[in-house]
């Protein structure tokens, strides 16, 4: 019987005939489309998007020049120069991150302990040439100044789970 | 010599320009349906999954498919260097050229046909072959391997396709008595075939799918494994007159469809507020449905296995339309109800 009614369903095109029964039904839910470039989806705070570099409230730099950083990055994308500055503070002189090597693991926020280091919320930085991505200490703090609200929001939404 | 003028313009030109007149009243709607198809295309397919397809240029993106005209025609026409250069250009020509020509045989109304031969289906039947030569020289003349596969997959694919298409058509042949295709419209005023011959409708739509390499028998296409088939090679304008022929191909297999088992333009009932409507219209409006069809397929199914297709080709669809004309003959005579001569 069950061979029988096998062979019904499969001359008659049954489930062929349901498949289209579905897309049919489909056809008139309500698009899920996001008009990208005029709407936007929602992102986590957890966001690993384009690099910037924070300063503290009073203007001075975070980065102590440890290189914590430099040295968790798998893909060894940043280069970090450093000597003292004539404050006897340790600074960078040098902070350069190639953003085509970048995998965006977010390792190097991680590792940072004074949260010099961000990936912030931002992943529209398409370049029309290589060489824009190569992104040095000037681009990641103007990034930084750019961006400080939402990184600073972003860090605070994050933090009871660091 | 107003006079002299007068002579020739009666004898020839008048009528040739009235055939050129004509040719392009049927030429220049079928481009604009067949750009429009596409962009029927991705929003149907795109409502089917739950997306919205395009809808940027223009209102509701309606100039989206003027936009990807626009850009087809200006980008660079490439040519491979190892490719036969003759053949390569020809082979786009030849598949556009056949699928415009087929439409001089279809009846759109009563009496609205522009060569009305008395072999029409045949002459369609004969074209619908000898697109698998466009394809063919494209795959060969481009000396890639994805084309030359894609080629012989897709000739190999339409051959096979075909002979069930002949035979279905043959049975709704015996039930006209006449290969004119508007004999073969009239012959449906009681009842249209799709009805009586349920089956080798079915039979025929799933044909008419391979033989147009719509999904889902579009292996000749399969981006997956071989790029694009048998059009790889081809850029800009080349591949623009493929698409083209392509989809005005899948508009006359409509036609086609709609003129054998859905009575061409006679309205479903031949009562008041139906038969109001002109022939053209309810012709129209039966290709889209079709089309439709087409499109509901491609959003609904995945791409069948070569040998799966084959299989479907030769071992279901002969018998099967081998069948359906022995019974179909078989009950026209046992019933008497054989066409009568004349």
């Amino acid at each position: 019987m069950g061979a029988i009614a096998r062979g019904i369903k499969a001359v008659l095109l049954w489930e062929l005939l349901c498949g289209m029964a579905l897309t049919f039904r489909y056809m008139f839910k309500k698009p899920v489309t996001i008009n990208y470039p005029f709407e936007k989806g929602p992102l986590s705070p957890r966001f690993r998007g384009e690099h910037a570099l924070r300063r503290y409230p009073n203007g001075e730099e975070r980065c102590i020049a440890c290189k914590l950083c430099e040295a968790v990055c798998p893909a060894q994308a940043i280069t970090i120069e450093a000597e003292a500055r004539d404050d006897g503070s340790r600074r960078t002189t040098r902070y350069d991150i190639d953003m085509v090597k970048c995998i965006y693991c977010g390792f190097c926020e991680e590792a940072c302990p004074v949260d010099a280091i961000v990936e912030g919320p931002n992943f529209e930085f398409a370049t029309e040439s290589r060489e824009e991505l190569m992104y040095d200490k000037n681009k990641l703090l103007a990034n930084g100044e750019r961006w400080e609200t939402e990184l600073a929001e972003r860090l605070r939404l994050d933090a009871p789970y660091r | 010599m107003v006079e002299l003028f007068m002579e020739h313009w009666n004898a020839w030109l008048w009528p040739l320009l009235w055939i050129v007149i004509k040719i392009l009243v049927i030429v220049v709607p079928l481009l604009i349906a067949v750009a429009y198809l596409t962009y029927a295309e991705r929003k149907v397919i795109g409502a089917m999954q739950i997306r919205k397809g395009p809808n940027v240029v223009g209102p509701f993106g309606l100039l989206q498919p003027m936009a990807d005209g626009i850009k087809l025609f200006l980008k660079e026409t490439i040519i491979p260097t190892s490719a036969n250069k003759g053949v390569f250009l020809l082979a786009p020509c030849v598949t556009f050229l056949l699928s415009l020509i087929a439409w001089a045989v279809i009846p759109f109304g009563e009496g609205m046909v522009l060569a009305d031969i008395n072999v029409g289906i045949l002459y369609l039947f004969a074209i619908s072959s000898l697109a698998v030569y466009g394809i063919l020289m494209s795959g060969w003349a481009s000396n890639s391997r994805y084309a030359f596969l894609g080629a012989v997959r897709s000739a190999a694919q339409m051959v096979s396709y075909e002979v069930s298409m002949g035979f279905v058509i043959i049975t709704v042949l015996l039930c006209v008595g006449s290969l004119n295709l508007s004999d073969i419209v009239m012959a449906q005023k009681n009842v249209w075939f799709i009805i009586p011959l349920l089956p080798m409708a079915v039979v025929f739509f799933i044909s008419i799918l391979a033989e147009t390499n719509r999904h889902p028998f579009d292996m000749p296409e399969a981006e997956a494994e071989l790029v694009a088939g048998y059009n790889v090679e081809y850029s800009a304008m080349t591949f623009a007159l493929f698409f083209l022929g392509e989809y005005a191909f899948m508009i006359l297999m409509a036609a086609m469809f709609a003129i054998l088992f859905l009575g061409g333009w006679l309205p479903p009932m031949d009562i008041a507020p139906l038969n109001m409507i002109p022939g053209p219209i309810w012709f129209g409006a039966k290709i889209a449905f079709g089309l439709f069809i087409f499109l509901w397929v491609r959003a609904t199914f995945p791409r069948y296995r070569y040998d799966q297709l084959m299989r479907l080709g030769w071992k279901v669809f002969l018998p099967l339309s081998l069948a359906g004309v022995v019974i179909v003959s078989g009950v026209l005579v046992a019933f008497d109800m054989l066409p009568k001569a004349g």
